[in-house]
């Protein structure tokens, strides 16, 4: 008896997915059902396994449309704002869904989740030193005044402390950068609040004072391009014990953060698209539409289910690019003429198909009602043609 | 060959939203067409260009086998072909 238990376990473990076969395998385990009776739940749960499945020529798609648009009529069209201590907003709800549907270039606001390795992940003190070295931090950020002196050709840049503070920066810092523009001598000349003076090398004319300046401004002192502003968030279980310190940023380099020393690179993300597809491809990109448009609804207390999301990811990476749904994306390129015209801009691609003298085929669903016929789907999917003998 | 305007590194592979891929020889291909009753440009595509398939040192026409992560069945396999472009 226990062999054919065995064996009908193993017939299972053939036709359902790890996951479930798994859990089937742990529940019979620490149940106190006979073998028998084991046996009937092995194959109760396949027969229930098969009977669950998509049929053929279901209408997948449809579903997926309809089982995402229902609850999206529901979403708030307004942008919410993070709550909490983040003083930066991300964009959610449907503003959100419809960037990614679209695969837009850039997020409206791109922001990254920077985790830090195991050793410092839980200390403050070097999370927010990370943070420092990463925020894109230039001259401008630092300073609370620039004096021009057009007649004796001096720059004089009062720096603010507290914002050195804050961002880590010394004087010791800027010097040798400003010495790099060679612009001309530099001298300390106020210690409270920090102040320096750049007597120019040669006598210039107010255009080129003006343009110094923003040469000055725009020094980069260190960070990261694109990355604008960092905030520590503490990341806790449900108890309230502190798991790990994470940065939370706005503005997004993936390729360059992922390099930073003490950045977790298994784990840190970003919510732009496009840039995860440059830098860890087009499966990464999948994941991470899936998770986008999982974490949108999920915020928004709406549950449609992950099949549906999947879905729209296969299709928005079948090309090996993000492709966005719609006009420029999938639907414009579909090859039917018909199917495009019935679409959005009917006269257009009606012309533009005349014109290039396009060949209809009627094999997909749109072209099919249009010309009224019968659909490939379900049931007309199944040609009958009788063997000639 | 491949055009390689940034330089990958190996590290992208242990990253959490990047699946297992593989490189199929030509045997492997050719079963996976067969069992599948598939052409090649069939299977969806995934570019040379791909910080993943140049890791691989894949070519335009290679069958990458991935095995995806997948929070419904456990675990599934796809295909991708390598497409120039």
């Amino acid at each position: 008896m226990a062999k054919s238990l065995k064996s009908a376990l193993t017939a299972a473990s053939e036709i359902l997915p790890p996951k479930i076969y798994e859990e089937l395998v742990e529940k019979l385990e620490s149940s106190d059902l006979n073998v028998k009776q084991k046996r009937a739940v092995v194959e109760e749960a396949v027969r229930e396994y098969l009977s669950s499945q998509v049929h053929p020529g279901e209408a997948v798609g449809i579903v997926g449309a309809q089982s995402i648009g229902e609850p999206g009529t529901q979403m708030t069209l307004r942008t919410f704002h993070y709550a909490g201590m983040l003083e930066f907003d991300v964009t959610l709800g449907l503003p959100r869904l419809i960037e990614i549907v679209d695969a837009r270039k850039k997020p409206s606001t791109p922001t990254m989740k920077i985790y830090l390795v195991d050793k410092i992940g839980k200390d403050l003190e070097k999370a927010r030193e990370i943070a420092r070295r990463i925020e894109y931090t230039t001259i401008e950020k630092v300073i609370s005044e620039i004096q021009k002196d057009i007649v004796n050709y001096t720059i004089t840049i009062v720096f603010d402390k507290e914002m050195m503070d804050d961002k880590g920066v010394t004087l010791d810092d800027v010097i040798p950068l400003l010495k790099k523009l060679k612009i001309g001598d530099i001298e300390i000349t106020d210690d409270n609040p920090p102040t320096l003076t750049i007597y120019l090398n040669e006598d210039v004319d107010i255009r080129t004072l003006s343009r110094v300046e923003d040469k000055i401004k725009q020094t980069k002192i260190k960070g990261i391009k694109g990355i604008t502003k960092v905030a520590i968030e503490a990341e806790k279980d449900r108890d309230g014990n502190l798991i790990e310190y994470i940065i939370v940023t706005e503005g997004s380099n993936l390729a360059e953060i992922l390099d930073v020393k003490g950045v977790d690179y298994t784990r840190t993300h970003t919510n732009d698209i496009t840039e995860t597809a440059e830098v860890l491809g087009i499966e990464a990109a999948r994941n991470l539409i899936i998770r986008e448009m999982q974490d949108v609804l999920e915020k928004q207390g709406l549950d449609v289910d992950i099949r549906h999301l999947m879905l729209v990811a296969d299709l928005m990476t079948w090309s090996g690019r993000v492709k966005a749904i719609g006009r420029t994306g999938i639907v414009g390129e579909k090859s039917s003429p018909l199917a495009r015209a019935a679409f959005e801009e009917t006269q257009k691609h009606l012309y533009k198909a005349a014109a290039m003298g396009e060949i209809e085929d009627f094999k997909g669903i749109t072209e099919s009602i249009v010309a009224g016929k019968v659909i490939k789907v379900g049931t007309g999917m199944i040609i009958l043609t009788q063997e000639v003998r | 060959m491949t055009p390689s305007k940034v330089r990958v590194k190996k590290k992208i592979l242990s990253h959490k939203l990047v699946p297992k891929h593989e490189l199929l020889s030509v045997e492997e291909a050719a079963k996976v067409l067969k069992e599948y009753n598939v052409k090649p440009y069939q299977l969806p595509h995934i570019s040379v260009n791909d910080p993943v398939v140049r890791l691989l040192n894949g070519h335009p026409g290679n069958i990458i086998r991935i095995t995806r992560k997948s929070p419904t069945a456990g675990e599934s396999v796809v295909y991708r072909i390598v497409v120039a472009y």
